[in-house]
């Protein structure tokens, strides 16, 4: 597989003018703070403090609006970009009732993270998903936005220990 | 010398998580190999999950199926398709399978059959007929033609989906808003991502449909950002749509105007209810609104506004193309038409499996479905995502339709069945289900900010305490005020699975 769009390297550094071409770009757009936010995570990898009040200045918000926004939806990572590889695992009742639990606790006993973060190492990030819409296959996950079915605790230890 | 042969394999993305990618390279590389001039189209899914990769062939008797093809498999199938040899994957026509057999396909006719990229195969496919009569009609016709239809509303809630339109229709407003609700956040839920993997153009046209009857020319798709393959297969449909001139300032040459631009939303659970899915639309908090005011008269940014699942925006060009009697012929009692029923979990025959309302749960289940994929006794299922309840076998001979399920307190929500094994226990997933509202809550009223968090509590403590009698009757208490004092379903459903596991399966509360 080649390097996804969402390992680290893909990501800029934070840089001011960026985020205000980012900003910028969605103002005019009804209802554009949530796209503008994904695009601030998509081009450094989350949302930095700092272009929360590039944002609120944009909109002509308050922070403490944006803050709202950006820390409402689980999506928007604030403490930094993912690792270079990011599994998402189902962990949504379907997913459950072929064995998703199982998985769960060893993905995280393996990589000695909890949801939503990233091994010291900057490797790995592991996040909690709510359904992927491939219930008829479970358990399901993401890795690297490709879709995965019908994992078992063999299938994935191979793709955390053969991955790169 | 070079034999034309033609081909579909899905680009769905259970198909893809099942290595439809791999098969297609080896396919390819195979067809090279033996100098076939293969004609690969990558379709959506035909929903039979357990057969995926499913190929199906052109050959001189019509389309034929093979499934499930890896790419070791490849190169056998297509020498035994060319061939006409027998091959132990082979399945036959696909329409002939006992499982699509006894299907009745509106909405997903096409989806598996056609490229979703290209506007011309879905005209060629019987697709726009529709919308042109639509055009043709104009919106009172339109109106009259869907509220006779009896289409209720494909996302859980099933109000009648004609009354919501004529009540956009006939409100006041500068400007009014067509909005997709394509936020399929159920478990055991897919047919949205189906439909917009497969079929995108049935959505389009169905929402173009909705402009036409309320009166608006621009249409939001609220996508949740799960599903990267069904965003992306929308924005090819969208953009092929406008570049052919069935988006835009006239649509198909008529005097309606109506664009269709996509939001993805951001991994919350409750902007799936309508209220909150505008205020994610609007650049908010999806924090849940207070009805009234009705979408209908004061919805996004203030406008007239229709919130539709996409199965609801997806069965109106039947509909108009083949009218409201036809449609209401299939179903039964008060729910018409036909319903994509979603079986996930533990489950043989795991697929989607449209069929006219009325099955019991437990054909679904059983014969359809297969049983379980583990070969261990099927003890509960889930219905209607994380806010349906668990029924146990004794209640699978309850009908699947709306009222129905209410009798039996349950819900058929988005038509997914989640079939667990006799290893669930259902204390376990009734306090899931109160983590989840706790997770997902807006947090805007006290039941179920507050409610789904003592819920947890409250479970944890049947299970450890010895005054439990008291601590349950805490629980249903507490359910009751949920169910009562919530502003929207997540807390004022939450009670469904949690009672139902507590109702049903007592014994799991004292483990």
């Amino acid at each position: 597989m080649p390097s996804s769009p969402r390992t680290a390297v893909g990501f800029e550094a934070w840089n001011e003018t960026a985020a205000r071409a980012i900003a910028a770009r969605f103002a005019k757009m009804p209802g554009g703070l949530i796209p503008a936010l994904h695009a601030m995570q998509s081009a450094f990898g989350f949302v930095p403090q700092p272009s929360i009040a590039i944002l609120a200045d944009a909109f002509n918000l308050s922070r403490a609006e944006v803050h709202g926004v950006a820390h409402f939806y689980h999506d928007f990572r604030h403490d930094g970009p993912p690792g270079r590889r990011v599994l998402k695992l189902c962990r949504a009742e379907a997913c459950q009732a072929v064995g998703s639990g199982a998985l769960a606790d060893m993905v995280r006993r393996r990589l000695k993270v909890n949801w939503g973060e990233t091994g010291v190492d900057g490797e790995w990030t592991l996040e909690q998903t709510f359904c992927l819409g491939l219930c008829a296959c479970g358990p399901a996950a993401m890795l690297d936005g490709r879709p995965l079915a019908r994992l078992d605790e063999e299938k994935l230890a191979a793709l955390l220990d053969g991955a790169r | 010398m070079t034999k034309p042969l033609r081909a579909r394999l899905p680009k769905d993305a259970a198909a893809i998580a099942l290595g439809a990618e791999a098969t297609a390279d080896a396919l390819i590389d195979a067809a090279t190999k033996a100098e076939i001039a293969l004609t690969l189209t990558r379709t959506g899914s035909r929903g039979l999950f357990w057969l995926e990769p499913l190929l199906e062939v052109e050959t001189k008797s019509g389309w034929t199926a093979y499934g499930p093809v890896d790419a070791a498999q490849a190169a056998g199938v297509l020498d035994a398709a060319c061939s006409g040899k027998p091959h132990p994957l082979a399945l036959g026509p696909i329409e002939d399978h006992p499982f699509f057999k006894r299907q009745t396909r509106l909405t997903f006719a096409r989806c598996g059959t056609i490229d979703p990229t290209s506007l011309q195969d879905y005209a060629q496919s019987g697709g726009l007929k529709g919308l042109k009569r639509a055009i043709d009609i104009g919106p009172a016709a339109v109106l009259d033609e869907v509220t006779r239809s009896g289409l209720r509303g494909r996302g859980g809630a099933g109000f009648p989906t004609g009354i919501k339109w004529r009540g956009a229709a006939e409100a006041k407003g500068d400007r009014k808003y067509v909005a997709c609700n394509a936020d399929e956040g159920d478990s055991g839920t897919y047919a949205d991502r189906m439909l917009m993997e497969g079929d995108p153009f049935l959505l389009i046209e169905g929402m173009i449909v909705a402009g036409v009857a309320i009166g608006s020319d621009v249409g939001f798709v609220y996508i949740r950002s799960e599903y990267p393959h069904a965003i992306a297969a929308m924005e090819t449909a969208i953009e092929a749509a406008r570049a052919e001139g069935l988006l835009g300032r006239k649509v198909m040459g008529s005097q309606y105007a109506f664009d269709i631009e996509i939001r993805v939303g951001a991994g919350s659970y409750v902007c799936g209810e309508e209220t909150a899915l505008l205020e994610s639309l609007e650049g908010k908090r999806g924090i849940v609104r207070a009805k009234p005011p009705l979408p209908v008269h004061s919805g996004l940014f203030g406008r007239p506004t229709i919130v539709n699942n996409v199965l609801s925006f997806a069965a109106v060009p039947t509909i108009l193309e083949r009218g409201a009697a036809f449609y209401a012929d299939f179903g039964s009692a008060k729910s018409r038409g036909t319903m994509p029923i979603q079986l996930a979990g533990d489950i043989r025959h795991g697929g989607l499996f449209e069929a006219g309302f009325g099955p019991t749960l437990g054909e679904l289940v059983n014969e359809i479905g297969g049983g379980s994929s583990s070969g261990r006794p099927i003890r509960a299922v889930q219905v209607g995502g994380p806010l349906g309840a668990y029924f146990p076998p004794a209640l699978f001979d309850t009908p699947f339709e709306y009222e129905a399920f209410a009798a039996k307190g349950g819900l058929i929500g988005h038509g997914g069945i989640v079939v667990f094994n006799d290893t669930v226990n259902l204390a376990d997933q009734a306090r899931f289900a109160m983590e989840f509202c706790a997770i997902e809550s807006c947090g805007k009223c006290t039941p179920c900010r507050i409610g789904a968090v003592r819920g947890m509590e409250v479970v944890d403590r049947i299970r450890g305490t010895r005054d439990r009698d008291l601590q349950i009757a805490l629980l249903r208490d507490l359910c009751d005020i949920m169910r009562s004092g919530s502003l929207c379903a997540l807390g004022g459903f939450v009670p469904y699975p949690v009672l139902s596991a507590l109702d049903h399966f007592p014994e799991d509360f004292a483990r």
